[in-house]
């Protein structure tokens, strides 16, 4: 009554005012009353009434009021105002200027919050319907930062004058989470199928949540029940009395801290309850004595076994979806099921391209051991050392030249020659007169690896050295929010490739390959032939060792370069060659795919150790080559030798 | 033929009797019991030293006479260590829990105990519950058992698989090699129960011995040490002087043959692992003690291949030359890493040994393998006028086995 009195009062109060003008300042200057003492409950309708007024300035009036800048001047006009020297300045509710005021002309309207958060929700229509559609995008994400269902009616209108798929995507996203009507909800979550998006997710997810409780009895009426949990098998026994102690549904059962707390405070002449303290070392004794005080009435009643049983057995517990509407959990528990094999297919791919890189890094690490190793059969386990020192010619490159790509350009053939010569000179110095004495070779080599290695912490320090890659290597290719490949790897794989077309070329198609093989199938037909076995070995070794320099500075680009980098790889840079079959490059290819491939596998069962996946990669190396001594591919008949 | 085992091997008298002049004169210097000429931190390093000799035998055993390169018995060494270092700290924590439990107005009880030693064992990883790793810790028999049982197992399983698929020379090498890589790696993880890489520590303290000195403690280890090694040394003797040691040495030379001859070349070989295993592990379980902590980083395949360089530079295939190169080399490596060399100045530059014996180390084990393939054991050869067919000849031919000038000549 008061309502309509008021509302009555208001029209009489507006008629002297009619003359304002807009249709906005008529809205105004009809609710004045309403507007000048605004509640949330009452304000409703002229907001309403503003927002779909078509009036171009209404979006600027509501914003005014929300921010305190509307003011009533004492002669019943509504004015934007702002703070001015010496009062308000004034402007008409089109925008146009009127001048000032002084403070005591003009009321200054003043909202509540209620009544701010019923014109913000009006202004969301405004900016959504915004012709610049940067502003329309920075709404958008707005609401999809905080969704309120007050979000979902100025969507939908604005979705009517003009829709771009943002903005529909918006609103289906808001319709299944707040819409009232279950169907449409149901069909909201039915239209996405099986979308990747991680917005999608984050708005089913609190759909499907659940809390655990417990009930007297069986099931509850009017809860949606996700599962219900049978103590002993879904719930364990001592988590579902917890709950129970949680809801007092129960007593506390007794913890070993309280009793031992409680015999202490009853400890009586050197005795518990006749008990004496020095017999209270084991469970047996103490749980006696507390008996004993809980007859006497001195300690609390505890719950023992047998209550805890009937207790769980009176009780039932449930796992309840904070949602009530079982159609539409049932709906979203289907579409995240949905959503969850597709992603699962997605990272599998993501995780074969991780294996995919990991593979060729290894293989960039053990390619030059496959000419050295390999078709030469020298071990030589400076090899990781070498690797080392590729890594440091590029750094010592990036030090001199500041360009990045220049100097990875320069870093790449300047860490071949560095690694060949020193291939070359440990070949002729070393290597060559342990031909023979394979084991021995093995351990000479390894004598110049600690060498090599102490000498470039000597000289480089024992920090970690930047190798930094160029820009436009940096960033990653990103197919979806689940796969994506850093440029670096794309990089690292396309040169593996290069490698090994490289290799094959070397080795099939050129003299130096022809003399290679021969020397390495019999070293004295090869030599009645007038090859030179000690140059080709020496070239041969030499050109194992540059590539291991090259394939230094790509692992640097992504590794840290330090002294011990060479260690890191030379077990598995062996075990891939072996893996593979000594003495094939495919071998090679094939065992670096296959540790590649088997590391990551392992790694993804058991994501928090990477350290595990090593062990048991190795592991299964060792037994892998039980069925397969000579590798993936063995070399058949003469040509395997022995 | 009638000769006794001590007749045909004077070596062993010898190296015996060295032996034991070593560790009485090491005693009557010491703090405890001497002179206090050496200083108890020494004695516990000539201890140490007394252990690396013995894995080194047991590494000339595998190595020199068998022919097998093992990059791996550094892993059955820490394995022993481990296992002997699980009781120590077990037992040595008990003792503080029940010392912390007993000023309690309440007596213990045994849980109360066992929950204690778990959080203050496994605080530092973040648990507090005792891994089944640890069931026989606290019994001291138990855990000296599975310092055999242990490593003995671990080297029987992996020699079995592979010898039986005839993984031979550098193949074998880098296979040993990536176990003991992988059994380190898997002891740095925090939850394998053995503490990740924070390892064992505390070892030097001998529970239920708190009135015993370290400077005493040391002597007794020195001794225990000294023992082992002279057992130890006997053993080896006795395997390879016999039928058994001809069969092995052949192995090392021509596996082939030895196979088509009908001995059953792989029993042989796991035989020699295994035992060999076994000594390196015992060699551990007197080493950690001495040192007083034991981390995953002990069992790094480098270490392994120091003891390969060790015994080359001794001179394998001559039990004396493990000894002597494990002794030379590794006290020689900590007076020269220790900062107590002096340092070279060359004037533009001041050779810091800290950082170039490594390097040395490096460059004197190529120059050995080249050129000292006897290494310092050839030395004793020098003095009795032994003598080995020189191969370093030109060859006359690229093949393997070829003739060499010399030998085509004479």
């Amino acid at each position: 009554m008061r309502l309509f009195l008021s509302i009555l009062a208001a029209l009489f109060l507006a008629l002297p005012a009619v003359a304002q003008g807009t249709p906005a300042a008529q809205i105004l200057a009809d609710n004045r009353a309403l507007v000048e003492k605004s509640s949330r409950q009452t304000i409703g309708p002229v907001i309403e009434a503003l927002a779909s007024s078509g009036d171009p300035a209404a979006a600027a009036i509501l914003a005014a009021w929300a921010d305190r800048g509307l003011g009533l001047h004492d002669d019943g006009r509504f004015l934007l105002i702002s703070e001015a020297e010496a009062g308000w300045a004034l402007r008409d509710l089109s925008g146009a200027e009127a001048g000032q005021a002084a403070k005591g002309e003009v009321k200054q309207l003043r909202p509540n919050s209620g009544v701010r958060g019923l014109i913000a929700t009006a202004l969301v229509q405004f900016q959504l319907a915004d012709p610049d559609p940067a502003r329309r995008s920075e709404a958008l994400a707005s609401i999809a930062r905080d969704p309120s269902p007050d979000h979902l009616e100025p969507l939908r209108v604005a979705m009517a004058k003009a829709s771009d798929p943002a903005m529909a995507r918006l609103e289906r996203l808001l319709t299944l989470r707040f819409d009232p009507d279950s169907a449409a909800r149901v069909a909201a979550i039915e239209s996405f199928g099986a979308d990747l998006g991680l917005d999608l997710r984050a708005a089913l997810n609190p759909l499907v949540g659940t809390r655990r409780i417990a009930v007297a009895g069986g099931a509850p009426e009017g809860e949606n029940l996700a599962a219900s949990l049978t103590p002993g098998k879904e719930i364990t026994r001592e988590a579902a009395y917890d709950l129970l102690v949680t809801a007092d549904l129960a007593p506390a059962r007794l913890t070993e801290a309280d009793q031992r707390a409680t015999l202490i405070e009853n400890i009586d002449n050197g005795s518990v309850a006749g008990i004496p303290v020095a017999a209270l070392d084991n469970r047996a004794e103490r749980d006696r004595a507390y008996t004993a005080l809980e007859a006497e009435g001195r300690a609390p009643a505890a719950a023992t076994e047998d209550e805890v049983s009937a207790a769980l057995a009176a009780h039932s517990f449930h796992d309840v979806y904070a949602e009530p509407d079982p159609a539409v959990t049932e709906a979203a528990e289907a579409a995240l099921a949905r959503i969850g094999l597709k992603v699962g297919a997605m990272q599998a791919a993501d995780l074969s391209l991780d294996a995919l890189s990991l593979a060729s890094i290894y293989f960039l690490a053990a390619i030059g051991l496959a000419i050295t190793f390999g078709v030469m059969r020298v071990i030589n386990m400076a090899h990781g050392e070498f690797i080392m020192m590729g890594a440091y010619t590029g750094y010592v490159v990036q030090q001199v030249v500041a360009d990045r790509t220049l100097s990875i350009l320069l870093a790449l053939p300047l860490a071949f020659l560095v690694t060949f010569a020193a291939g070359v000179a440990m070949e002729r110095l070393v290597i060559r007169h342990l031909y023979k004495r394979p084991l021995e070779t093995l351990l000479a080599t390894f004598g110049i690896s600690i060498a090599l290695q102490q000498l470039a912490k000597n000289i480089f320090g024992t920090q970690a050295r930047p190798l930094t890659s160029p820009g436009w290597l940096d960033g990653a290719l990103v197919f979806n929010d689940v796969v994506s490949i850093s440029y670096i790897r794309i990089a690292i794989f396309a040169l593996a490739l290069v490698f090994l077309g490289v290799f094959l070329f070397i080795m099939k198609r050129t003299r130096l390959g022809l003399e290679v093989r021969a020397v390495t199938q019999n070293p004295s037909m090869a030599a009645s032939m007038g090859i030179n076995p000690d140059r080709i070995n020496m070239l041969t070794f030499g050109l194992g060792s540059g590539i291991a320099g090259i394939a230094g500075v790509a692992i640097g680009l992504f590794a840290k370069v330090t002294s011990e980098l060479g260690s890191d790889y030379i077990v598995q840079s062996f075990m891939t060659v072996v893996v593979g079959g000594v003495g094939n490059i495919w071998g090679t290819l094939a065992g670096a795919l296959m540790i590649g491939g088997m590391q990551k596998g392992i790694e993804w069962l058991n994501p928090s150790n990477t350290l595990a996946a090593q062990t048991y990669m190795i592991i299964f190396i060792i037994i892998f080559i039980q069925f397969r001594p000579r590798g993936i591919i063995a070399l058949k008949g003469r040509a395997a030798g022995d | 033929m009638t000769q006794g085992f001590l007749a045909k091997n004077p070596s062993v008298l010898i190296f015996l009797a060295a032996l034991a002049l070593f560790t009485l004169a090491v005693t009557l210097l010491s703090h405890a019991y001497g002179v206090s000429f050496l200083s108890t931190s020494f004695v516990k390093t000539l201890g140490k030293t007394l252990c690396l000799c013995l894995i080194a035998l047991a590494m000339d055993l595998v190595w020199g006479y068998a022919g097998i390169l093992s990059l791996g018995h550094f892993a059955f060494f820490g394995l022993g260590g481990y296992m002997i270092g699980m009781w120590l700290m077990y037992a040595r924590t008990e003792e503080i829990v029940v010392q912390a439990l007993s000023g309690a107005p309440l007596p213990p009880t045994p849980e109360e105990i066992v929950s204690g030693i778990g959080t203050q064992i496994f605080g530092v990883v973040g648990g507090s519950e005792i891994p089944w790793v640890w069931s026989f810790a606290h019994s001291l028999p138990l855990q000296l058992m599975l310092v055999v049982l242990v490593p003995g197992l671990l080297a029987l399983a992996f020699g079995w698989l592979a010898f039986r698929s005839r993984v031979t020379g550098v193949y074998l090498s880098i296979l040993t090699q990536a176990m003991t890589l992988a059994l380190a790696l898997y002891l740095f993880q925090n939850d394998s129960g053995l503490r990740g890489n924070n390892g064992l520590s505390g070892l030097q303290n001998m529970p239920g011995q708190g009135a015993v000195t370290q400077d005493q403690l040391s002597v007794w280890f020195l001794w225990a040490s000294a023992l082992a090694l002279g057992l130890g040394y006997l053993l080896c003797a006795w395997v390879v002087s016999g039928k058994f040691g001809s069969v092995i040495r052949a192995i090392r030379d021509d596996e082939q043959r030895v196979r088509f001859l009908g001995y059953s070349v792989e029993s042989y070989k796991l035989a020699v692992f295994t035992l060999t295993a076994i000594i390196a592990a015992i060699a551990g379980a007197l080493y950690y003690p001495q040192a007083g902590i034991i981390n995953p980083a002990e069992l790094a395949p480098i270490a392994s291949i120091y003891l390969a360089v060790w015994v080359a530079i001794g001179g394998r295939g001559r039990l004396y030359g493990a000894v002597i190169g494990a002794a030379f080399v590794s006290l020689l490596s900590s007076w020269f890493t220790g900062g107590r060399a002096p340092s070279i100045n060359l004037g533009f530059y001041t050779v810091n040994w800290v950082d170039w014996w490594l390097i040395l180390l490096g460059l004197a084990f190529v120059l050995v393998t080249l050129f000292a393939p006897q290494g310092i054991g050839g030395l004793f050869d020098l003095w009795q006028g032994a003598k080995h067919p020189k191969r370093r000849g030109a060859p006359l031919g690229p093949d393997d086995g070829s003739f060499q000038e010399k030998e085509a000549v004479e």
